[in-house]
């Protein structure tokens, strides 16, 4: 139990940590200076929420590693992050398609992670979930606002929906460490979420006049491990550089 | 030797001396963060909730509120962290909002948005951005005024 306990932390962890660096790679880049505040601030968040998770998969893996150790000291293959969430940036439009995409999903595990039975986990959720709904309503406006804007911001929002597709499964993909923790009362099993992400997304993306594809190949390989695509070594260089050069550097 | 125990009522005035490091015409009583003071026989245990997770300010609140109880002379101290339940903007204190407002930043509301200018009073008012200069702030302006202003998110 313990170790999928772990292993099921370290998804939840890596997956904001991940997307907090992707989306930090927009600071002084960002179209506006507001989206530029806002994007950081989300990205803010997002380390927080990761101090949370990483810092209480090191307690529970007990070998005296805290979160900036399970951030910055693990190689590609000890991640367990979404597929969805290395992606490359892309323009400003697929950053927050992706980001649409994945909020609606935190928003929805968080509520049930609200309840586990481990009430270190509940009390984190209980604290996420509330910025996850903030940048839900930022995320879910921004893909209305561009979706149903000009010709231009449209076609790259349909663009940016339709390559990000097959990396939406993996999300509701369950193994192992799934079932585990759905046998502890700990968290929900991610198939069933789905329906809930749907009725949410397809509200939104109805709104903003795109389609929603209808395939159903699913790239997997992120949350176990298995398979990262190359762009998560890229980020980690740039990501874990300074504490690998200069081990337990402060200032 | 006699150990003389500060009363928690006491604790609670000094706390509520200690500025917020990024909004200092508050104080962290105001602010709502405060969850806790007791004696746990002679360790003083205060118990501190973040505001967002990830606000660079959680740390530097915990350093003030070490300093400022030192200076008044407490020895054994515990600063406990809480996160459920989650902090809410229904616990700033009404002084807290009052004071918010008079320095510029329109006070939270469930309703989401500010209900007016901090400055002209006017109830004339949109929103630039969602986020703002910290965590806890998002970004408006007055249409009457046209001065830009800061309010205070509501979670
Ligand atoms: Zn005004």
């Amino acid at each position: 139990m313990s170790s999928a306990l772990f292993e099921y932390l370290l998804r939840l962890g890596d997956n904001t940590l991940i997307l907090s660096h992707r989306v930090s790679e927009w600071c002084g880049l960002a179209p506006v200076l507001e989206e530029d505040i806002a994007l950081a601030n989300t990205a803010l968040d997002l380390i927080g929420q990761t101090q949370m998770w990483l810092g209480l998969a090191g307690e529970v893996e007990g070998k005296g590693r805290d979160a900036d150790a399970l951030a910055f000291r693990r190689d590609v293959w000890g991640f367990r992050n979404l597929l969805l969430l290395e992606r490359p940036n892309g323009d400003f439009g697929k950053t927050m398609m992706r980001q649409f995409l994945f909020d609606a999903f935190n928003v929805v595990n968080l509520g049930y992670l609200i309840k586990s039975s481990d009430p270190r986990i509940a009390a984190i959720a209980e604290k996420a979930s509330k910025e996850a709904a903030y940048h839900l309503e930022r995320s879910g406006d921004t893909v209305i606002g561009l979706g149903d804007g000009t010709e231009e911001s449209h076609r790259r929002m349909q663009d940016a929906l339709d390559e990000l597709w097959p990396y939406v499964g993996e999300m509701f993909a369950s193994d192992t460490v799934d079932a585990e923790m759905v046998a502890a009362g700990v968290a929900p099993d991610p198939q069933t979420l789905r329906k809930e992400w749907n009725e949410i997304t397809v509200r939104y993306l109805t709104e903003a006049t795109l389609t929603v594809p209808d395939g159903t190949f699913a790239h997997k390989g992120g949350k176990t491990g298995v398979q990262h695509t190359e762009h998560l070594g890229h980020l980690l260089t740039s990501m874990q550089w300074l504490q690998r050069a200069y081990p337990d550097a402060s200032w | 030797m006699v150990i003389t125990r500060p009363s928690v009522d006491q604790i609670w005035v000094w706390l509520d001396n200690v500025p917020d490091p990024e909004i200092p015409v508050i104080s962290l009583v105001d602010l709502g963060v405060i969850r806790d003071v007791a004696w746990v026989n002679d360790v003083l245990e205060v118990t501190v909730t973040p505001t967002y997770s990830g606000c660079p300010a959680t740390s530097i609140i915990n350093l003030d509120i070490e300093t400022a109880l030192r200076d008044h002379g407490v020895k054994y101290l515990k600063l406990k962290r809480q996160l459920s339940p989650a902090w809410t903007t229904e616990w700033l204190s009404e002084r807290g909002r009052a004071k918010l407002e008079d320095y510029g930043i329109a006070p939270p509301r469930p309703a989401g948005g500010p209900e007016r200018c901090p400055q002209c009073k006017s109830k004339n008012v949109q929103r630039v951005s969602q986020f703002g200069s910290t965590p806890c702030k998002a970004q408006w302006r007055c249409s009457d005024c046209l001065e830009p202003f800061d309010y205070f998110k509501c979670i």
